[in-house]
C-alpha cells in the first residue's frame, strides 16, 4: 500500500526563484491496484513517480510503503526498498548493453543477494512469462524495442516486488507493440497481483487501467476509477 | 560471490574497450617491466660478481708500483698501470724481495701469504707427436695459497726451488693427460718446453687441477685438447733471463680476521717509507673487498636510477588508470543510475569500479611482468650472468599492481558510488 501525505517537491534554481513541482499531493494506492498517471508534459508525473520509487526524496511531506515511512530513510535503506519492494520499467528500457537478456534479468537479484542457481531459475521463469524464453542469450542490441521492454518488465518483477512503476513504458514503441507491452502489464497485474503505476500520455493506455489520476502543475486534478476495456 | 560478478563485468568492460585499456595500461606495463628487469638483472649480476670475487679472494691486497700523481688508467684495473709505466720504471724503483720480507716480518699476524708472479711466455710442451699448450709463469711458494691452486699430486714450487733456481714445474692435469695419459705417474718425469725455437727442460714436481670456470671464452673457442693451461716454474728461474730483478706488483693475502680498511692503510704506510724520496714512483694498494663494494655500489646506483624512473612511470600509469576510470564513470552514468534503481547500494557500485581499475592495473602488471622477465633474461645473457628470478618479487609485483589499481581507482569509484540515482538516470 502506498500512502502519500501533503507531499511537496521544490527545485531551487537560485534564490529567490524556487520551482514548486509537486504541491501538496495526497494519495493512497491500495495493494493490487492498476493505476494510470496522466497529465501534460512538465506537470510533475515523473517527479512524483521517482519519489514513490524511492529514487528521489520529497522536500516535505510524508510517504510510506505498507505503513513504513520512506521519506526519512538513509541511502542504503532506500536502495533496499528499490531493490526489493519496487520494480522499475523505463521509457528507454535501460538494459545493460554488454549483458544478455538473462543476465539483465538476474541483475536485481544479484544486488538482493539471491544465490546463483536461484537467480538463473527465476530469471528464466520470468523471461518465459513475458514471452522471451527463446531469446534469453540475446544482447539488447539484438532485440526489438518491444522485446527489450519485455525483458525490462521481467527484470522489474524478478525480486517479487509489490509495486511496479513504469514511466511511459510504451513511449518509445509504436502503438501495436505498445499494446503488446500493456497486455503483459495486464497479465502481470492479474496473475501476480502487483500494484502497478503507469505514467502515460496515451488515453488508450490509460483506459486499460482501473484508476486514472490526472496531474496538473504538480497537483492532483482528478482521481477517477475506470472500467478497463476488454 | 560478488567479486566474481564484478570480475566478469570488469573483463567485459576491458574487452569492449581493448585499445583504450591497453593504452591505459602502458604506463603500468613499462613501470612493472623495468622494475622486474632491473631486479632480475641486478640479482643475477650481483650473484655472479660475488662468486667471481670469491674466486679471487676478498682478503687479497694487490700492490702495484705506479707513477706518482698519475691518474692515468683505471685504478680498478691494476694491469693498466703496470703496462703503462713499467717500461720506464728502473729496477731500483720496484719492490724488492727485502721489502717484502720486512713487510712479512712486521705484519706476521696479519699476512697469510704473498704471491709473486712473472709471466714468461707461452708455447708448447712436446713429446714426439704429443703436445700441450701452456702459458709459463714464474711464481713463488705463496702463489699456491693466494690463488687457490688445487694440487692433485706432488707438491707446489717451494723455497728450495726458488732459492736454487731449480728447473722444476707444476703442470695441469690437462697437460698430464695430453702428454702422459692416465697410466704414467707424471711426478719426476721430464718435459720439454718449446718456445720460439728454444727448448727448456723441466722436471714435474706437482700436478694441479685445471678449472675452466672463469675461462669460458677460451674453453669455447678452442678444442678441449688445445686448451692452454698454466705451467708454474720458480720465479727466480723466470727472472734469471730478465734485466729487471725486482717486482712491479705482488698480491698480499691477509688472514681472514684482518680489518681490510686498516690493513690497506698499513700496507700503504709501510711502502710509503721506501718511496718517500723517490721522485717518480710510489706503491698503490687495492683491496678486492673494496672493489666489490665499489662495483656493487655502482650497480645499486644504477638500479636506483632505473627504479626511480620505474616509480615515475608507475605513478603516470596509475594516473592513467584514474583518468580512464573517470571517463568510464561519466560514460556509464545512466548505467550507474539504472543499477541504483535496481537496488545497487553505494558499495556495490564502488566495488564494481574498483574491481575494474584493479583488473586494468593487474593485467597491465602481468604483461609488464612477462616483458620484464624476458628483458631480464636478455640483459643477464648480454652481461654473461645467469638469469635469476625470485618468486617473492613476482608475487610482490602482482600485489603491487593490484594495489595501484585500487589506490587510483578509489576516487573514480567513489564518485560513481555517490552519484544521485535521479541525476544519473536523467544524464544525457
Ligand atoms: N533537477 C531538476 N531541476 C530543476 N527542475 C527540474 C528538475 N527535474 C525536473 N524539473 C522540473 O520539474 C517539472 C516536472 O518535471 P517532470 O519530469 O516530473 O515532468 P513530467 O510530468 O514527467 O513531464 P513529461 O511528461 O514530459 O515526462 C518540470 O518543469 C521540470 O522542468
Ligand atoms: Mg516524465
Amino acid at each position: 500500500m502506498i500512502e502519500v501525505k501533503s507531499l511537496e517537491k521544490k527545485y531551487f534554481i537560485g534564490t529567490p526563484n524556487e520551482l514548486l513541482v509537486l504541491d501538496n499531493v495526497n494519495l493512497k494506492i491500495e495493494d493490487g491496484e492498476f493505476v494510470a498517471l496522466v497529465g501534460a508534459s512538465g506537470s510533475g508525473k515523473s517527479t512524483f513517480m521517482n519519489i514513490v520509487g524511492a529514487l528521489d526524496r520529497p522536500t516535505s511531506g510524508e510517504y510510506a510503503i505498507d505503513g513504513v515511512p520512506v521519506h526519512s530513510m538513509t541511502q542504503n535503506e532506500l536502495s533496499d526498498i528499490r531493490g526489493k519492494k519496487i520494480g522499475f520499467v523505463f521509457q528507454s528500457f535501460n538494459l545493460m548493453g554488454r549483458s544478455n537478456a538473462l543476465k539483465n534479468v538476474e541483475l536485481p537479484m544479484l544486488y538482493a543477494g539471491v544465490s546463483l542457481k536461484e537467480r538463473a531459475r527465476r530469471a528464466k521463469e520470468l523471461l518465459e512469462l513475458v514471452g522471451m524464453g527463446d531469446r534469453i542469450h540475446h544482447l539488447p542490441n539484438e532485440l526489438s524495442g518491444g522485446q527489450k521492454q519485455r525483458v525490462a518488465i521481467a527484470r522489474s518483477l524478478v525480486n517479487d516486488p509489490s509495486i511496479i512503476l513504469a514511466d511511459e513504458p510504451t513511449g518509445a514503441l509504436d502503438s501495436k507493440t505498445g499494446d503488446m507491452v500493456m497486455d503483459i502489464f495486464k497479465k502481470v497485474h492479474k496473475e501476480k497481483k502487483k500494484t502497478i503505476l503507469v505514467i502515460t500520455h496515451s488515453m488508450e493506455v490509460a483506459q486499460m487501467t482501473q484508476r486514472i489520476i490526472t496531474i496538473r502543475d504538480g497537483r492532483i486534478l482528478s482521481d477517477v476509477p475506470n472500467t478497463p476495456m476488454a | 560471490m560478488f567479486f566474481k560478478e564484478n570480475l566478469v563485468l570488469a573483463l567485459e568492460s576491458l574487452r569492449s574497450n581493448k585499445m583504450r585499456a591497453f593504452l591505459t595500461m602502458l604506463g603500468i606495463i613499462i613501470g612493472i617491466a623495468s622494475v622486474i628487469a632491473i631486479i632480475s638483472v641486478g640479482d643475477s649480476l650481483s650473484s655472479s660478481i660475488t662468486t667471481e670475487m670469491q674466486g679471487i679472494g676478498t682478503n687479497n691486497f694487490r700492490i702495484n708500483v705506479r707513477e706518482k700523481d698519475s691518474n692515468v688508467g683505471n685504478p680498478r684495473d691494476p694491469r693498466a698501470n703496470i703496462m703503462g709505466s713499467s717500461a720506464s720504471a728502473e729496477d731500483e724503483d720496484l719492490i724488492t724481495p727485502e721489502m717484502l720480507e720486512a713487510f712479512q716480518e712486521q705484519f706476521k699476524d696479519q699476512v697469510a701469504a704473498i704471491s709473486l708472479t712473472e709471466s714468461v711466455g707461452s708455447g708448447q710442451v712436446k713429446d714426439e707427436r704429443l703436445y700441450a699448450n701452456v702459458a709459463v709463469s714464474g711464481v713463488n711458494p705463496g702463489y699456491l695459497q693466494v690463488n687457490n691452486v688445487e694440487l692433485l699430486s706432488g707438491r707446489f714450487i717451494n723455497d728450495r726451488d726458488t732459492a736454487g733456481r731449480k728447473s722444476v714445474a707444476v703442470v695441469s692435469d690437462k697437460l698430464v693427460n695430453n702428454i702422459f695419459g692416465k697410466s704414467v705417474n707424471p711426478i719426476g718425469q721430464e718435459i720439454k718446453f718449446y718456445e720460439a725455437g728454444e727448448i727448456k727442460t723441466y722436471i714435474i714436481v706437482g700436478v694441479y687441477k685445471h678449472s675452466e670456470s672463469a675461462m669460458f671464452i677460451g674453453a669455447s673457442s678452442s678444442s678441449e685438447k688445445d686448451t692452454q693451461t698454466s705451467m708454474y716454474i720458480p720465479i727466480t728461474l723466470a727472472k734469471q733471463s730478465k734485466t729487471i730483478k725486482n717486482y712491479s706488483n705482488a698480491t698480499i693475502m691477509s688472514n681472514t680476521n684482518v680489518d681490510a680498511d686498516q690493513f690497506t692503510k698499513d700496507i700503504k704506510e709501510f711502502f710509503a717509507k721506501y718511496y718517500e724520496k723517490n721522485p717518480k714512483w710510489e706503491v698503490s694498494t687495492i683491496n678486492m673487498a673494496s672493489q666489490i663494494e665499489m662495483a656493487s655500489s655502482m650497480l645499486s646506483t644504477i638500479s636506483l636510477a632505473i627504479a626511480i624512473i620505474a616509480a615515475i612511470s608507475l605513478l603516470v600509469g596509475g594516473i592513467g588508470v584514474m583518468n580512464i576510470m573517470l571517463v568510464s564513470v561519466t560514460e556509464r552514468t545512466r548505467e550507474i543510475g539504472t543499477r541504483k534503481a535496481l537496488g545497487a547500494k553505494n558499495f556495490h557500485i564502488r566495488m564494481q569500479f574498483i574491481t575494474e581499475a584493479m583488473i586494468i592495473a593487474l593485467v597491465g602488471g602481468l604483461i609488464g611482468l612477462v616483458l620484464g622477465l624476458l628483458l631480464g633474461m636478455l640483459g643477464s645473457k648480454l652481461l654473461g650472468a645467469a638469469p635469476s628470478f625470485s618468486i617473492p618479487t613476482i608475487l610482490l609485483t602482482v600485489t603491487f599492481s593490484m594495489a595501484i589499481g585500487v589506490f587510483f581507482g578509489y576516487y573514480p569509484a567513489n564518485k560513481a558510488a555517490q552519484l544521485d540515482p535521479i541525476d544519473a538516470l536523467r544524464y544525457e
